[in-house]
Parts: C-alpha cells; structure tokens; sequence
C-alpha cells in the first residue's frame, strides 16, 4: 500500500494528523491538568499550563463530600441493570424471531423496527405520566425499564443467529433440547464476540443516558453520574478543580471501557448502524 | 418447516417474546400513541381532559416560540451536520493513512464519544469561562461566550463536533477499510497518483456511507436539546433554546402536556420529512446504490 503514497501527501497529512489529535486530546488533558491543582491555583492570574502544586485534593474532596460517590453507585447500577436486561430480553427476542416459526413473526419484527424510526424524544411525555401513574418517579425501576426496548440490538442478534446454519439447531432439536436450551448452550457460546460487543455499547450508553434521567428523576439521592454533574455547581460552588475532577470520574469507567475494549466498543457501534454484522 | 413444527413453536416463540414484547408495548407502542392522542386534547402532564381537535395544532402554527425554537434548532443543524460529516471522513483517512500512529488518532478522535454529555459541556464550560478560561487567555479576550448572542450557538456546535465526531469517523474508517485492494493496485498501474486516487476510487466507494453519515447525523442534529440546555440554558435570549428544549418546558414547567405532545408531534415530522429529502436528493445525485 505504501506505493500509492507520495511523501507530499504524506508531510501534509502527518501535520493535520497531529494538529486534529492535538486538539482532541487538549480538552481532557487540560481537564487533567485543572483537576490535578489546588483550588487556589484555577483562579490565580497568573497562567500555567500545568499545575504549580501538584495535588489529588480536588479528588479527595469530591469523593469524600457531597453526592458524587453515590452518583456513581447509582450510574453502575443503573448502567449494569439496563446491559443485563437488554441483553437477556434481546437475546431471546432475536432468537424467536430468527430460528422459530410462528405466525405474525414478520409483522411483528417489522413493527419492532419501527422503534428505530420514531425518535425517543417524542415519547417523553406521555411515558412521563405512564411513570408517575405507576409511581416510578425516582426509582431504579423508573430509570432502567424504558431504557431496555432496544430494536436495534435485537436486529444485530438476529442478523448474527440467521447467519449460523440451522444444523445445529436441527441436531439440537432432533436431541429434544428446548428452544431455551438451545438458546443458551448452542447459540449463545457461539455469539461470544458480538454479545460482548453489543453489551459494551449498551453499558456505555446507558452510563452515558442525560435525557430519560433528567425526566424521571429529580431527588438529588437518584441522580445518575451525567446528570448529577449538572447540579455540580449547587454542590460545589465554582470550583473548578473538583468540578473537573467529578468530571475526570464521571468520564472514567466509559473511558476505561473504551480503552480496554477498544475493537469490541468499535465493532459494537458498527453493528449497530449496520455496517458491520 | 413442517406444519407440526409450525404448531409446536408458536407457544415457546411467545414465552421467548414475551419480555420483550411488553416493554414495546409499554415504552414505545403505547406512549407513541398516545403522544399523538394527548397533542389533540388539553391534558396536564397528570390529568388527561378534554379533547379539543387540532386545537393545539392550529396554535402551533401561530407560535412565535415554536418557529424560534424550530429555526434556532435548524441554525445549530446547518452548523454541525456539513462540518462533521466532512471532519469525520478528513479523520477516517488519516486514521487509514498511518499503520501505527492511526490507532493513537482512532483513539483520540474516538474517546470524546464515550464521554457523558455533562463532561463535555463542563470541560467546554471551564474553557470558555471569561476570565480564567483557556480559550480567551489564547485569545487575549475576556468574552463571555455563552451570553453572547451570537457566539452561544457556535460555542455549542464547536463542543457537540468535539464530542461526537468520532462516531462519523469511525463509519467512514469502515467504509474505507470495505474498499478492495485491488481497485488501488489496478489505478496505480493506470498511473493514477495522489488526489486523483481519492477522487476516482476512495471518493465513489465511499458515497454510500457518506450520505449514511449525512441522514443519521441530520437526524441526531435536529434532537439536540442536553448541550443547549446545560450549556446556556436556552440564553441568551432564547437563542439557543431549541424545539425539544420548548416541549420540555412546555410539558414539564407549564405542565401542559397536551401542547407538547403537538410540539412533539410536529417534530416528529419535521425529522421525517426531511430525511426524507436527504434520501431523495441522494437518490438524485446517484449516491446510494
């Protein structure tokens, strides 16, 4: 491939390479830099760009007062709960609609994948009311269970299980394993890598949701993380070392995520709009 | 499938179904129902009354705030949608052109992506603040970005192509890495060098996932509501208050839930005519197959 490289092109797209990741990478890095300051040090008039004093105070602060660590209890709960429901609910979803014969299935699958079309946004109000009528306003169960309807990891699984050829399913059958049965031991061990991508992409987005949080809840105790950060300044006043340290943690297990699982968070979101099974 | 298989499923493919067919029901089939329901009568966001037709529609129309609203959600499309569609494919490139610096610049245009929106908006919140913040210190200014009417909605859209551009990148890198060899190997024997290769392979294989980026990011463009109501809170002057931003208000400050389900209603439509006109011009320029 190199051939096709000319050392002009080259020059010109190793210096916008660098100047785009620089910029990229500027915002959190600063952040860094602020979280890592003593509070004094945010407002001096004096311009560093790293910090003078370098301290985990801000860090301190922020977990040892006020309500970030429980927004983050919250966060993973909440995050943990939508991936594990979605992925079990999808799961054999998709397997019903893939493998089993039954009438309506088409219709329903269509139907099902009109979600897709129908932005979340719309839906805000009456399932607001839907949530208040049941007395789900605040609670886990209020914040988790409209995030679990998600056509679109349904849609990826069943693209994955109409690829596998039905002999296993047959030899399964044949052997009179039930449909759960073969479910769980022949489809499911053979589905490891896209499982794990689609659970990576719910978790982080389900860490990552502002909009269905910021409707349901509004007891600062059942704050999620991203919307807990939105009350930072009645917490903290503007201070904004711990401001961007409860940023730093609030961004860190979806960072970390990505960082470890760099291939499955990517071939996750791939799947997702479609251009990857 | 013989028929006794036909038979014998149905009542596994329901216990298989179940869970999730009540969550549809529940979270998506009946709310999107009654979104439309409650946008013809006077409800509350707790009491449902009386039905009043195209009332609130007929009201909408009339709206100054609605129009606002829906021009100032237009405005931050019209600043985002182009320059990260175009941001996205200069970075996938990049990313495809060098074999081990890419994955250190798939990484650092990816990261934001994952970040909660709180997070981009207080490191963005910190940068721009008018005194100590590092963008005016650059500058040599002291401007305060956010209450300047006409600096708060591109401040916004710079944020929001911070964040979100790695997902466009990463979609135009798939597209880029779909490409046959073989096309490179055969123009190259043509004698075609640099751009002209861009131009006459790259460009025409990769239309199909551009105007894909296109309509999804129109699309996620015109449901901004989070930036703009953490960032400015619709100020200045309501110039960044955006079309979810006034259903919101509407249904959860003034509790009128029937009006907001019209807003909702409207919107909905709104995204929908206008993807489909994206895909129609698509089809017109002959970019999807």
């Amino acid at each position: 491939m190199k051939g096709r490289h000319n050392l002009g092109w080259t020059i010109v797209a190793a210096v916008a390479g660098i100047v785009l990741a620089a910029l990229w990478a500027a915002p959190l890095l600063w952040a860094l830099s602020t979280s890592l300051r003593p509070e004094y040090e945010t407002i001096s008039p004096v311009f560093h760009w790293l910090p003078q004093h370098w301290t985990l105070e801000a860090y301190g602060k922020v977990l040892g007062a006020g309500n970030v660590p429980r927004w983050l209890f919250n966060s993973a709960l909440v995050a943990l709960l939508v991936t594990l429901v979605t992925m079990a609910v999808s799961l054999m979803a998709a397997y019903a609609f893939s493998q089993m014969r039954f009438r309506g299935r088409d219709t329903l699958f269509v139907l099902a994948m009109l979600a897709f079309l129908l932005p979340f946004e719309a839906l805000l109000v009456p399932l607001f009311r839907m949530m208040n009528q049941l007395g789900l306003i605040n609670t886990y169960a209020g914040i988790v269970l409209p995030q679990v309807v998600s056509p679109v990891v349904i849609y990826v699984f069943r693209q994955f299980f109409d690829a596998i050829p039905a002999d296993f399913r047959e030899a399964a059958v044949l052997d009179g394993a039930s449909p759960w049965r073969v479910l769980w031991s022949v489809y499911l061990p053979m589905s490891g890598n896209i499982v794990w991508a689609m659970a990576i992409v719910t978790f982080i987005a389900a860490w990552n949701n502002f909009l269905w949080p910021f409707i349901i809840v509004t007891s600062n105790d059942m704050m999620t993380i991203p919307l807990g950060l939105t009350q930072t300044y009645d917490a903290f006043g503007v201070r904004y070392a711990q401001l961007m340290a409860a940023a730093l943690l609030g961004a860190l297990p979806v960072a970390l995520a990505y960082v470890v699982f760099q291939r499955r968070v990517t071939h996750g979101f791939l799947a997702a709009t479609g251009l990857k099974g | 499938m013989t028929s006794i298989h036909r038979r014998r499923e149905t009542l596994p493919a329901m216990l298989l179904l179940a869970p999730f067919l009540v969550a549809f029901l529940l979270f998506f089939l009946v709310p999107a129902l009654q979104t439309f329901w409650l946008s013809l009568t006077d409800s509350s966001l707790t009491r449902t009354s009386a039905f009043v037709g195209l009332a609130n529609y007929a009201t909408l129309v009339q709206d100054p705030s609605f129009w606002a609203a829906l021009g100032n959600t237009f405005y931050f499309s019209l600043l985002t949608v182009v320059p990260l569609t175009v941001l996205g494919l200069v970075m996938a490139l990049l990313v495809d052109r060098f074999t081990r610096a890419g994955a250190w610049l798939q990484g650092a245009f990816f990261l934001p992506f994952v970040l909660p929106i709180s997070v981009m908006t207080l490191i963005a919140d910190w940068m721009l603040q008018p005194t100590s913040g590092v963008v005016n210190y650059l500058l040599g200014m002291q401007r305060a970005w956010f209450a300047d009417v006409h600096w708060a909605m591109p401040m916004v859209a710079i944020g929001t192509i911070w964040w979100t551009v790695g997902f466009n990148m990463l979609m135009f890198l798939a597209g880029l890495r779909n490409i046959p060899r073989e096309l490179y190997e055969a123009a190259a024997l043509d004698g075609a060098r640099g751009f002209a290769l861009f131009r006459h392979i790259t460009w025409p294989q990769l239309r199909p996932v551009a105007w894909t980026a296109l309509v999804l990011q129109l699309i996620a463009s015109l449901k901004i509501f989070g930036q703009t109501y953490i960032m400015t809170t619709g100020g200045p002057y309501n110039t960044t208050r955006v079309t979810l931003h006034y259903m919101y208000e509407t249904a959860f400050t003034q509790s009128d839930a029937g009006y907001a389900a019209a807003i909702a209603t409207a919107f909905v439509i709104v995204v929908v005519l206008l993807s489909l006109l994206q895909g129609w011009i698509a089809r017109r320029v002959g970019g999807r197959p």
